[in-house]
Order: C-alpha cells, then structure tokens, then sequence
C-alpha cells in the first residue's frame, strides 16, 4: 500500500511540473465542471436558475453579448444599427450560421423567439422587456427589426440575454413539453451530448462554430449538492474547475504547494452587492441621518477582513468598480463613531441609564432579517450588532427561510431592516428597484424609497440611447443614493476560481472568466481524457 | 384471514383521503408560494406576467377548488405537472429517483439487520462481559456521531488520501465504457460509503431493541423448563426463545417500510446520490405542491402497507395473535 502510494505520489509530482508549460493549442480534452444545483431545463427562456444558464450558454446564442469588458459586441447579428429617431434597432445576422441539427439560422428563428417569449402561455420570467416591443419585423432572412414605442435603453442589453430558439422544432407546438427541454438544439460552440438526471450533463464540441471550431471536445457539468464534497472532488480529479470558492477555501484550504501545483486560482468581482436595507417607513428610518449615522458605525472593512478574509471591496452605490458606470467619487461612510454619535444626537436620540439611545421614550431597538442558508450575511449581521450596541443600539437578529422571508416579511414590508444582496446586470437600469412607482406589492422599491430627483433621472436614464448621456444621470443617482443611504451599501464579494492547471488561456475579465471559453484548450502532452468526441454523430 | 385483509384494505381508502386532505392542507399553510418562472425578486418580471402565471398554473382559484382538482386527478392517478422549471410530470421525476434510492435503502437496511441482530442476540447472551460493553459502545457511537462529519473524514480518508473509493456519485465518468462486471464493480464502489455509513446509525436501535427483549424471553419460565429438560443452548435460544424475541424487531421493520422511499437529504446531498431524499426537501424548499402531495401520497399508502404487514408478520412469528 506505501509502495502504491509513493509510486502515485512521485507521478503526481511529475504531471505537475508539466502542468508549468503553457505549451501549444490543441483540440482534445474534457473539462469538468461542478455545480451544486442541477439544471432545471435547457430552454434558457423557461429557466432562471445558474446551472441552467451555465449549461445553455454553451449550446445557444443571443444576437447580441458582451465582450470581456462588458461592451455589447454582436453575436448572431454580425451588426446593427439604431434608427434615427432611436426608436428602432435593426440586426443585420450572419449568414452560414447552422443550428446543430444542420438547417439554416434565420430572422425567422429571431422572430419565433420573439413571439414565444411575449406569448402569455409562456411561463417566463424574460417577458418584461420584449413587452415594450411595438413592432417586430422580418425584413429579410438576414435582417430582423424591432421598433420601441420610447427610446429604451435596456433594449439593447435585452437582446444580449435572448438566446435565440430554433422555430423549426418549437413552432406550433407546446414549448413547455418540448423534447428540447432536455435535449436542445442550439447554434453555439456545444452541442448537447446526454443529461443523466440528477449526476452529469455532457457537452460535445460544435466543429462547424462559427467563430471557429473550440479546442476542448467534451464538456461536462457535474451535480455535487454539497460543496465539502465539491471541494473533495476537485483535490480528487473528479472535477477540473469550481467556480465558486468559498472565502476559507480560497485563502486557507487552497493554499499549499500540492494545490498550487496542479490548479490555478482566479478571481474578478462578482456581479453582486450586499447591503443593508432599512424600511423607510419605520420612524426612526424616515431621517437620513439615522441611516447615515448606522453607515458611520458599520465598519465595512472589518466586514470585509473579518468575514469574507478579504475577497471582495467596499461598495458605495449599487454597481461594481470594473463597470462603465460605476460613479466611486461619491460621499463614502468610514468607520467614524464621532460623526455617528454626533447625527444621532442631532436626529433627537438621547442616551438613558442603561446605555441605550432612545428619542420620544421609545428605545433605538429593531431587529435585522436575513434569509437561512447564507452564513457570510449572518456572520455581517452579528458584526453589525456589535458595533450597533456600542453605540447604543439594540439589533437583534432574525434568520428566515427563504420563501418565508419574501412573502411574509419583505413582500408584506413586515420588517424594520434586511440584509440582501443584488445581482448587478452589465446593463445599468436601475428604475425597477429605486423608482417611487415600484412600491406595489412584490415590486422590489420594498423599502419605499421616494426622491423627486432619482425618479426624474431614472426615466431619462432609460429612455435615452447615448451612453455619455445616460452615464450623467447614473452618475447623478449613485451621488444621491450614497447621500441618503437607503441601503447602507456592504461590499462587492470576489468570485474566486480554481482551475486545473492544464487549462490554458484563461483571461479574467471584467466579464469573469467565460467569456472566452472556446480560446481555453489543454496542450496535447497534458491532456488528461481521451475522447472519441469528434467521431461520434 | 383473506376477509380481514380485505377489510384492512377497504379501510385504508378513508385513511388515504385523510392523509391526503392533512397533507394538502399543511403544505399550504406553509408561508409563501411557488415560484413558478423564477419571479421572486427578479426585476424583470413585470406583475402582469406574475399574474398571468399564477392563473395558468391554479394558483389564483381558492383552496378548496384547488384541493378538488387535484384529488379530481389524484383518483386517475394522476400526480400532474411539477412546477419546478424542468415542469415534468411527477410520476417521472419519482420514478426516475426511487430505484437508487430504494436500493440503497434496502441494503442499508439488510446491512443493519444482518450486522444488529446477531451483535443483540450476542449482548444478550454474553450480557455484561467486557465484549458485550465494547459492542454497546460502539453502536451507540455509530448513532451518536453527526454522519455528514464522519462522511467527509472518510470520503478524504478513501477517497483523497489511499484513492480506493469514489468521493461521490453513484457511477464513474467513463461508466458507460466499461464491462458489465466493471460496472457492477464500480457502483459497489460507489455505494460502499454512503450505504456502510448510513447503517452505522440504525445499527444501535435494532441491536438494542434485539438484546432487550432477548433477555426479557430469556427470563420467562418456559426457557427455564427448555434448560430444565436438557436441550443444548444452541436449541432452546433458536427454537425457543429467539422466535418471541423477534416481535418487536418485525415491528420496526415494518415501520421502516415508508422509509424505504424516503431517502436522506443528508447522505444524498453530501455523495451527490440523486435520490428521493433531496428531490423531496428541494420540492418543499420551492413549495413544488405536485411533486410534494406525490411523495407524501406514496409515503402514506407504504405507511399503511408497512403496518398491514407487520400485523401479518406478527401472526406467522406468533400464531396468538392471528386472527381468524
């Protein structure tokens, strides 16, 4: 047994000094992803979950997308232009462009997913947009033009998200009892393989990509519910790559020679910020310099040092730094008890005998809601109250499940203060989540914010077509939000990755890591499967 | 014995109903409701749309209609439509998960009695040697130790460090290649793990209950008599006293029945077994009320068949109890 393990041992150590040279492209290997959840169906219009989008952006295409910096480029429209009276958006598509069955991609393909997702019998989450549509036309088979009713900024970025459908196995038929949905037909660098329910999803490369045939042959996503396991895996060879490290894993568990051998780690800032949100309703709420005062008190570097051991940046405002409209010269809230102390006393609070601030005899006390499942925001929530209570506050901590949580709580604006966290789109429409209108039951202006001047500028900012323009008024909001603090404004986590290391040409970007996933190939002395790939139909 | 099984039968129909009527009232009493597209703070989903999907799916009709069209279904067997977004019928989405289940289950369970109730009988026997002590330690540190912990110990042990066994799942990357025989070696493999640790815990229990009530059979005086007229020990444990002490241990084995479906959310998650276990919890963490109400349904029509079993059994091990 020794023998057998020095002997796996020494060859391990061998295949990792390999692993050191870059070597040349070539087309072969498998990659082997890990992925907590499983897909729930491969037609991206009927799913929201992660797995799934995963999976799908390998096999379809939108017509548009972003680029590693977060620019919408084209995809299956090689261009397109904006109308004049910047009402409508025509696609001129790429022509040779074949689904994976072989038929040609066309407008008409275009038109149908347009169709489909607007139809009310689609159960989908992407409506909201492509309702806005006025007009959708096929011009030719290779133009495709739709006409807004306003100018309407997030339209472009829509068309990044839309994957586009192929009509020719969908139209007439019930989409949502589709064979499609776990065997779909896309035009992208995969072509779906086989789906073990519950275990694997198998990928095979496209030879006939239209941006050129992709080096890795086969790619797999496997489904490991816990990530103790995942991680046990990855050190295994079971998997090649996880993409979501926890903090501890990133900087402790990950860091020795044998590791740093074989994987590489990467990371870029998450798409997501967490906050503290107050309800503006509540009396205390209502005045700006209670919640400034809170920001002064919560110290977000110890946040980010204590809890997330360094993997991610202050926020300021509801975008991250690496974005184009992103605004950091804003009013910022260091850790500053004075200043905190000082705005209470201002806003009326007086401190009794038992240390606790109270204004009108009503003791500062309220309690921050959190949903379960998420340690990092509990563990912030209890660093929060800390620092709180010494200044006199009282938090207490309530932790919800989630499904509980929205309905009962936030839906029902049943709550005094919430820990939350966004996902930042690369496209910066903010009217949803801070535009007055957006109270109405499960509308997500949850905590009621209202200002004149972030309303104004919120419709502007999305009805205008020129980025310098609409830049302007975002910058503008941002500066208001970071003034009166609805949200005390967290932190922008890292999104840290580890990778084989026989994985080459890996690029972190802006956009995170896959953005050029059909450039990563494995040189031919290090590649791990042989796959017969290539020769299966 | 055939009219009362029949009666036993019949009657179950108005505990079904029941069961089902419990069910679908509790899970519906749960804060909060399907999200069907995904919509739960999701900026994008306008509330028209929100509405428009709550009335496609029966979400907008009041409880009563709601509960009424599901049993209209129910008597057809029909489980309907998951309102996860893979919306595939129930009956697939669980049929496609028991069979790992069932067998893990199942030779879990084997394993527990065929490892327990001789470990009893033994206690019982040798009842406060130094062997019997040590055996009553060590199952009951099976049951005490939290399993997940003891999973991981032994995935990194196995698995990472000698490379014997499989971390996870239940069938290799390049399973589909390899030769019956490999295959079959390769699932044992797999399974060697999650089945050997999820029967250290149920060994304690049946050990137990086995050695107990061997000793409560073991002081009645028909035993003494069996001694007295000199049959060897060998006879008199097995034909005498083993055959009472039995009862108890039929009656958790039929109350184990529904378990055999029930799967574990704890072992699945943490091997990666897509079994019934984790599509249960991730329907009720989604308020998925179809594929919920079917697994309920089936738990309770085995609930049902288990006790009818047990009461059968009772009659073959004790012939006082049969009923004419």
């Amino acid at each position: 047994m020794v023998v057998a393990l020095l002997l796996v041992a020494c060859a391990r150590t061998k295949d990792a000094a390999l692993y050191n040279d870059p070597g040349k492209p070539a087309y072969g290997d498998t990659i082997i992803t890990g992925s907590i959840g499983e897909p729930s169906n491969l037609i991206p219009l009927l799913s929201t979950d992660k797995p799934s989008h995963d999976v799908a952006a390998n096999i379809y295409n939108g017509l548009l997308k972003y680029d590693k910096d977060l620019n919408i480029v084209g995809d299956l429209a090689e261009s397109w232009e904006i109308s004049k009276d910047s009402l409508s958006l025509i696609f001129h598509l790429r022509k040779g462009v074949k689904w994976h069955d072989g038929r040609p991609f066309t407008a008409h393909d275009v038109m149908y997913t347009y169709k489909v997702t607007v139809d009310p019998k689609t159960p989908t989450a992407y409506a909201g947009d492509f309702l806005l549509v006025k007009e959708a036309k096929v011009i030719d088979d290779y133009t495709f033009k739709v006409t807004y009713g306003k100018p309407f900024a997030p339209a472009i970025a829509s068309w990044t998200s839309a994957m586009i459908l192929p009509r020719h196995l969908l139209e007439g038929r019930d989409i949502t009892t589709s064979p499609l949905l776990r065997n779909p037909v896309g035009t992208g660098p995969y072509i779906f393989k086989e789906w073990v329910t519950g275990d694997r999803v198998i990928l095979r490369v496209n030879p006939d990509y239209f941006e050129g045939k992709p080096y890795i042959e086969q790619y797999v996503m496997r489904v490991i519910p816990d990530s103790g396991t995942m991680f046990l895996e990855l050190k295994n060879y079971g998997i090649d790559m996880i993409d979501q490290l926890a903090p501890l894993q990133a900087v402790r568990q990950t860091e020795y020679p044998a590791f740093r051998r074989e994987f590489n780690k990467f990371k870029y800032l998450a798409f997501q910020y967490v906050y503290l949100g107050y309800n503006l309703k509540h009396p205390f709420f209502r005045d700006k310099r209670v919640r400034q005062a809170i920001s002064y008190t919560i110290d977000k570097k110890e946040i980010i040092d204590g809890i997330l051991l360094g993997q991610g940046v202050e926020a300021t405002g509801p975008f991250k730094p690496d974005m184009w409209a992103y605004n950091g010269n804003v009013k910022k809230y260091g850790y500053d008890r004075e200043k905190a102390i000082s705005l209470l006393s201002e806003a009326g609070f007086t401190k009794g005998t038992d240390g606790i601030l109270s204004k009108d005899g009503k003791p500062f006390e309220f309690t921050i809601l959190l949903n379960q499942g998420n340690d990092v925001r509990i563990r912030c929530a209890e660093l929060i109250q800390r620092r709180l209570s010494e200044i006199g506050i009282r938090v207490k901590i309530r932790v919800i499940e989630w499904a509980s949580f929205v309905n009962q709580f936030v839906d029902k604006r049943n709550f005094e203060a919430v820990i939350l966290g966004w996902t930042i789109p690369p496209d910066p429409d903010l009217f949803d989540i801070w535009h007055s209108s957006k109270q109405g039951p499960k509308e997500l202006n949850f905590i009621s914010f209202e200002n004149k001047e972030v309303d104004d500028f919120l419709v502007k900012a999305r009805h205008t077509l020129n980025q310098e323009e609409r830049k302007r008024y975002i910058y503008r909001i941002q500066e208001i939000l970071a003034e009166e603090q609805p949200y005390t404004f967290l932190y922008v986590p890292y999104a840290n990755v580890a990778i084989h290391k026989r994985f080459k040409g890996i690029v972190p970007a802006p956009a995170g890591l896959g953005h050029d996933f059909i450039k990563w190939y494995v040189p031919e002395s290090q590649r791990r499967y042989k796959t017969n790939a290539a020769l299966s139909p | 014995m055939l009219r009362y099984l029949l009666k036993r039968l019949l009657f179950m129909i108005p505990m079904l109903f029941g069961i089902t009527l419990i069910s679908f009232a509790l899970i519906h009493l749960t804060p909060g409701e399907p999200d069907i597209i995904g919509a739960e703070m999701n900026p994008k989903v306008t509330k028209q749309v929100r509405e428009q999907i709550r009335a496609l799916y029966g979400l907008d009709k009041p409880l009563h209609v709601q509960y009424y069209l599901w049993l209209k279904r129910f008597v057809k067997l029909d489980f309907g439509k998951s309102f996860a977004q893979d919306r595939r019928p129930v009956i697939s989405k669980i049929a496609e998960r028991l069979p790992i289940t069932i067998t893990i289950e199942l030779l879990s369970m084997a394993l527990i009695f065929i490892v327990g109730i001789p470990i009893g009988v033994y206690c019982a026997q040798h009842k406060d040697t130094i062997m019997d002590k040590v055996l009553t330690s060590f199952v009951f540190a099976g049951f005490a130790v939290p399993h997940f912990w003891l999973a991981l110990l032994l995935m990194l042990f196995f698995g990472v460090h000698l490379e014997l066994l499989p971390i996870s799942g239940i069938k290799s990357f390049n399973f589909s290649d390899l030769s019956l025989l490999q295959k079959t070696l390769d699932m044992t493999k797999h399974l060697i793990l999650p089945i050997g640790i999820s029967a250290l815990g149920g060994l304690a229990g049946i050990s137990r209950y086995m050695k107990n009530s061997l000793l409560e059979v073991l002081r009645q005086e028909y035993i003494t008599t069996a001694y007295a007229k000199g049959l060897p020990e060998k006879v008199v444990l097995r034909k005498h006293a083993l055959r009472n002490a039995l009862l108890p241990v039929i009656t958790i084995l039929g109350l184990s029945v529904p378990g055999l479906i029930g799967g574990s959310v704890i072992f699945e998650t943490i091997f990666a077994i897509p079994g019934m276990g984790q599509l249960f919890f991730a329907s009720v963490m989604s308020r998925d009320y179809p594929t919920i109400m079917g697994i309920l349904v089936m738990g309770g029509v085995l609930t049902l068949l288990g006790n009818l079993l047990a009461d059968i059994m009772y009659g073959l091990a004790d012939p006082r109890i049969r009923v004419g």
